[in-house]
């Protein structure tokens, strides 16, 4: 329960400077997460909010106050690592109370509040192993129960799915949703270079380039109104069909962008070409086609295709849903 | 750092003939890998034992060496009865110079490999951190490890010397003592003269057995810990200590082995002080000196003995496993 503010926060390791001046609202109870490309700076910022790496400028406020020059521990902050980070040679139970063995409460206490974490995340008959004699995902539990148990006022992930399985991946991404909903005054900063994850659990996302911030927004919001050619083709999967030249031209723009779910299969589209290659995922398939474009262009179409390779097939775009942006690739107004 | 999961067990029935087979090219591969170190081993130490052994019951000396009678445990204890009614014992274990030297060989391992123990921890957590030209005091905190001993017992014996030794100078000049002190001669402070050397030439090696420890432990928990607010005194008892321990107890082991044995540190800086007179040096002595071979082999066989005896008691108290890990 704290909203943060980011002023002009920077960070240099040496000469380079990786966090580049990064001002940001997160609002109380808000699930913001952090996306980007790998060496964009978002777990770097992520670390310069936690306190594990100090700010070179700028100022970061918890609640209206600075606590730049706070301990980690002081900031009321609680952290998921990519890499669990579970003391090995501890119980699951000695793991998630040693914080606060140390810092306050009885024996009752603590014992009740590791059982009600280890319940909500269904742990409870791991309590007395040691962290190598469970699976990934059940560590990624008692690393989150951990940070439970310290009853942050914000709550921060650093990739906490990239070491789980596809499957695994999917379930605890449910878990940490049904976590947010169920800690409902807790910020949480969730970190993840997978823009599925962010679009899945985000209230609002927050793309990162090079240190810089490219575009806060909710996830529709940056669905539908990238604000950079950069977030537009970060943001949704497959990646949305980029048109220079000529087919750009037609629209008065430099890039043109077309989601693939935006082309139509018609009879007599504005672009044709070859079919060169599908994706067929059962629910819906992707088709791509070859138009004379730098890379070929990518069609979804419902259900299975029935475009075989090699077929010459038009489309037209929903004109409607194109993107038009300009030499410097900010989106073009009507 | 524990291995799960190893080899499968062989199947109790031989289900199928290939897989035996694949099993059994294994298992000879394995044995044709260790036949040159057991056969190494067997030439350079096994013999060697042996012959020590079988001397330290005979009534063998350094002149005639081969023309000797087997007299059983003579060596080590035997007694007569006197007409008079007396009995007199004899043999090393009532010889009161080697029990001299197995209190003195024991109380210097003590003293020694504990405070190394501390020492190097300490210098392994300050390698450990990250600092401009580490890989330098890296390389330069090993040098008195890589000095010979001999060289190092010499370049000792100058500083620690009663005229002329920087020890003494420094020492009166500072006020800490009145007046020169004969360091390696006294019979009080032989050993702490000898115990300053083996400290000041050992603890780099401690040092770096223990970092070999510490870097196993993973950056991360500390983040964690630093998290959870506890402080750096508490991380170092309550997760570092915890963790380094298997290589801990390995560096000790290996230090206690290297300590119990020690001779030619004495020999040089300390030679024919009874109050640093150990167990190598005793048996030594008798070997060459005194010319009583089959006596020295007896003390080197206790010697043996009570080396084996108290590894076999540290690992089994200590519950170390030597391939790392704890058991």
């Amino acid at each position: 329960m704290a909203n943060l503010e980011l002023r002009n926060i920077r960070k240099s390791f040496g000469a380079v400077e990786v966090i580049r001046g990064v001002d940001l609202t997160v609002n109380s109870g808000e699930f913001m997460v952090f996306v980007g490309p790998s060496g964009c700076g978002k777990s770097t910022l992520l670390r310069l909010i936690a306190g594990l790496e100090n700010i070179t400028s700028g100022e970061l406020l918890f609640d209206g106050e600075v606590v730049n020059g706070l301990t980690p521990s002081k900031r009321g902050i609680a952290m998921v690592f990519q890499s669990y980070a579970l003391y090995p040679h501890m119980t699951v139970y000695d793991n998630m109370a040693f914080g606060m063995q140390l810092a306050k409460g009885t024996k009752e206490q603590i014992r009740e509040r590791v059982l009600k974490a280890a319940q909500l995340l269904q742990i409870e008959p791991y309590l007395d192993r040691l962290p190598k004699q469970l699976s990934g995902g059940q560590r990624q539990r008692v690393a989150i129960g951990r940070a439970i148990v310290r009853d942050p006022k914000v709550f921060l992930f650093d990739e906490p799915l990239s070491n789980l399985d596809a499957a695994l991946r999917v379930a605890t991404r449910l878990e940490i949703a049904k976590l947010h909903h169920d800690m409902a005054k807790t910020t949480m900063i969730y970190v993840t270079h997978d823009q599925v994850e962010a679009m899945t659990l985000a209230d609002r996302i927050c793309v990162l380039r090079d240190g810089v911030i490219e575009q806060v927004g909710t996830p529709l919001e940056l669905y539908e109104n990238p604000q950079s050619l950069f977030v537009a083709g970060f943001i949704g999967s497959p990646k949305m069909n980029f048109l220079n030249g000529e087919f750009a031209d037609a629209f008065r723009a430099t890039t043109l962008g077309v989601r693939s779910e935006h082309i139509r299969i018609t009879s007599d589209g504005r672009w044709s070409g070859e079919v060169v290659h599908t994706e067929n995922l059962g629910s819906d398939s992707y088709i791509y086609v070859e138009i004379g474009s730098d890379e070929p262009l990518i069609v979804r179409q419902e259900g299975t295709s029935r475009h075989p390779v090699g077929e010459r097939i038009s489309v037209s775009p929903v004109e409607s849903q194109i993107h038009r942006f300009d030499r410097d690739g900010r989106p073009m107004r009507v | 750092m524990s291995v799960d999961g190893t080899v499968a067990a062989p199947a109790a029935t031989p289900a199928r003939p290939i897989k035996n087979e694949l099993l059994a090219q294994r298992v000879r591969s394995a044995r044709i890998f260790l036949v040159p170190m057991i056969v190494a081993l067997l030439i350079v130490a096994g013999w060697p034992l042996l012959r020590s052994i079988y001397f330290s019951f005979t009534d063998a000396s350094l002149t005639n060496l081969y023309d000797h009678e087997w007299v059983g445990f003579a060596n080590y204890l035997n007694w007569r009865t006197l007409e008079s009614g007396r009995t007199i014992f004899r043999g090393t274990l009532v010889d009161p110079g080697w029990w001299n030297a197995v209190w003195n060989t024991v109380r210097f391992a003590v003293i020694s490999v504990s405070l190394e123990a501390v020492f190097g921890m300490i210098v392994a957590l300050v390698l450990n951190a990250e600092f401009r030209g580490r890989g330098i005091v890296r390389a330069a905190i090993l040098i008195p490890w890589a000095i010979p001993t001999i060289v190092s017992a010499r370049m000792w014996g100058w500083m620690l010397n009663d005229q002329f030794g920087i020890l003494n100078d420094l020492f009166l000049r500072l006020g800490l003592i009145s007046e020169k002190i004969a360091w390696t001669a006294n019979a009080e402070t032989a050993m702490t003269a000898v115990l300053i050397v083996d400290i000041w030439k050992t603890t780099p090696f401690m040092a770096l057995l223990i970092l070999a420890g510490l870097q196993m432990i993973p950056k991360d928990i500390y983040e964690a810990a630093d998290i959870d607010g506890v402080h750096p005194v508490k991380q170092f008892f309550r997760i570092t200590l915890p963790l380094v321990r298997p290589a801990l107890m390995v560096a000790i082991i290996f230090r206690i082995l290297d300590a119990m044995r020690i001779f030619d540190l004495i020999y040089v800086l300390t030679p024919n002080s009874s109050a640093t007179e150990t167990m190598s040096i005793v048996s030594r002595e008798n070997l060459i000196e005194f010319d009583n071979f089959a006596y020295g082999s007896a003390q080197s066989t206790l010697l043996f003995l009570i080396i084996a005896a108290m590894t076999i008691l540290y690992i089994w108290l200590g519950r170390v496993r030597l391939d790392g890990g704890d058991r």
